[in-house]
């Protein structure tokens, strides 16, 4: 089956001396849902940009769904969509305009872009927007008026960089639960953000870009199962006067009420209660602390050393235990 | 794209941009209407009448011609430069970028929408005009002929010179001190057998002169230039900016970095 994306040896040179990009291969599968992490300055918007004929490129090759980006251009720009950093529609246009005019930049007749127009910013509930200038918009719906019009020719392929950027966390958690369906029903995507969270949650693969070339792409499942240490915060019932020590467990206590816990990944949770237990400590609650591709991503960007896993590694699922 | 689909597109965009001047209407239409109607009453009425026959006719008369020719290059480029700097300034030129709409069809939906702007000035001038003198068109083929060309023509240099624009001073730069010289110098006032032969010669080599002398030949049937010669020369320096700009947008340049 042909790649939903397949890069090859793809660099982009600034002004003949700045390389943004040095020769990055990368491949999506058709269906995934694809993470492309980096730090900023790292390459990911420039390898966005020339996928998106935004850029021009130095040298390499670019295939969307089998189509050559500079033999077959037509074709492969049919397949293909993007929901920007910034903002870059006509803040002057009214809403449903914006997503008019999109359609008929692909061809698409009025009557036909009317109904998927409202189809869209009706799920994206923004129907009742669509007469409203752009500008008038809070920023959570222009993010949405962005997806929606990257969807407006039913894209094989939807490109998200930072699409929940600046956003509050319950527009950010109805924007996952729509791309996850979005994704469910076939479309490909890829991803780049900030939050890790929510490329740990949502994303199946993930390559990881630095400085121009790409450290790491793999499962996310398979990056994860790196990490051999987790941590977990406790609440705990009574307050606790002295930090016990308890073999094959580090505590650190963060106040009176509540701990933290490194576990190795091969032992049981029974086993940390059984240990706390020893000590009358009763455990109330119990959570994950940060992300565990937070920390995976520090070591691979910063210390650019893919096998040295930290220590302390947390995860992010919110698996709340009562003890 | 097929057919359809690329006809779809250019509609898109032409809609989109007329809708764009119509928008902002106050800015786009009723200035030049204000400004020609000054043009008409002091150049025509005061100072006019006091100059008398200008190759055959009233001074109004004379310079209507030029005037309607002038609101047309002028909005014709000045659509088409802020359109396009406005869509590269603000990123929404993404929006057909990232589309698979031919480039030809990019460049045409922008020629078409500043020629609607100019037309439509043109047409507003023409009216106000009847307001000062009773305007008839000889050769009305040929007027709507050079009315048409010098509006594209235009509209393509407002494009070239949006495309290197890199901030708001660059599209006032070329209309201030490029084009209104060479309209103003381009016979819209004055018949160029006023000049001595040196300045003569030296109008010839402005291509403003050729569209105001074909449009005045189009409406009065006098002028100092052939009209053939005219069109010709707006039809090669037509084909020559068409190539220069589809150029410029196939390589990206001032578009795509």
């Amino acid at each position: 089956m042909e790649k939903a994306l397949k890069i090859t040896k793809l660099k982009k040179t600034y002004d003949g001396k700045i390389h943004a990009l040095k020769g990055i291969d990368l491949e999506v599968e058709q269906g995934d849902f694809f993470a492309l992490l980096g730090a900023n300055g790292a390459g990911k918007s420039t390898a966005i940009g020339i996928i998106c004929s935004l850029v021009n490129k130095t040298a390499g090759e670019i295939e969307v769904f089998g189509h050559n980006l500079e033999t077959d251009r037509e074709k492969a720009q049919e397949c293909l969509g993007l929901v920007p950093q910034e903002f870059n529609f006509n803040v002057w246009e009214p809403v449903l305009e914006i997503l008019l005019n999109q359609a008929g930049f692909y061809g698409i007749d009025r009557k036909t872009a009317l109904g998927r127009a409202e189809e869209l910013l009706k799920h994206l509930e923004l129907w009742d927007k669509r007469n409203e200038q752009a500008n008038k918009l809070s920023g959570g719906m222009k993010r949405r008026l962005m997806i929606a019009r990257a969807l407006i020719h039913k894209p094989k392929l939807l490109i998200l960089d930072e699409p929940t950027a600046g956003v509050d966390i319950e527009i950010r958690r109805s924007m996952w639960k729509f791309l996850t369906q979005l994704n469910a029903a076939g479309t490909t995507i890829i991803l780049t953000t900030h939050y890790l969270e929510e490329a740990e949650s949502m994303c199946h693969n993930i390559a990881i870009i630095n400085k121009g070339e790409v450290v790491e792409s793999t499962s996310m499942k398979n990056l994860l199962s790196r990490l051999s240490i987790e941590t977990f915060v406790l609440d705990l019932k009574e307050p606790l006067d002295t930090l016990p020590e308890v073999e094959g467990l580090t505590l650190r206590q963060i106040d009176a009420n509540s701990l933290e816990a490194d576990i190795d990944k091969s032992r049981s949770l029974n086993f940390l209660f059984e240990g706390l237990s020893k000590h009358n400590i009763r455990v109330m609650s119990m959570r994950n602390k940060t992300n565990r591709l937070e920390e995976l991503f520090i070591s691979l960007v910063e210390k650019g050393k893919v096998n040295e896993i930290p220590e302390t590694v947390t995860t992010t699922e919110s698996t709340e235990v009562q003890a | 794209m097929n057919t359809q689909q690329n006809l779809v597109a250019f509609k898109t965009i032409i809609v989109k941009e007329v809708m764009r001047f119509l928008r902002i209407w106050v800015q786009t239409l009723v200035p030049p209407a204000i400004m020609m109607t000054l043009y008409f009453v002091i150049f025509g009425n005061l100072i006019g009448s006091r100059i008398g026959d200008m190759d055959g006719f009233n001074y109004i008369e004379y310079i209507i011609p030029g005037l309607i020719m002038m609101s047309v290059i002028t909005n014709s480029y000045s659509n088409v430069v802020a359109a396009f700097f406005n869509a590269k300034m603000y990123g929404h030129v993404q929006e057909m970028l990232i589309s698979p709409i031919p480039n030809h069809v990019i460049l045409l939906g922008y020629i078409g929408g500043g020629m609607a702007r100019g037309i439509l000035v043109g047409v507003i001038v023409t009216i106000v005009s009847l307001f000062f003198s009773d305007l008839t068109i000889k050769h009305p083929l040929i007027t709507i002929g050079i009315l048409l060309m010098t509006s594209m023509l235009f509209s393509i240099a407002g494009f070239i010179n949006a495309v290197y624009a890199k901030n708001f001073d660059d599209i006032s730069i070329v209309p201030t001190f490029v084009l209104t010289p060479l309209t103003y110098l381009g016979g819209v006032f004055y018949s160029i057998n006023l000049l001595s032969d040196f300045w003569q010669t030296v109008s010839l080599a402005n291509p403003v002169l050729y569209m105001v002398n074909g449009f005045r030949y189009g409406i009065l049937g006098e002028s100092d230039i052939n009209p053939w010669v005219s069109f010709g020369l707006i039809i090669i320096f037509t084909a020559g900016l068409y190539t220069i700009a589809y150029q410029l947008l196939k390589k990206g340049t001032g578009t795509r970095s």
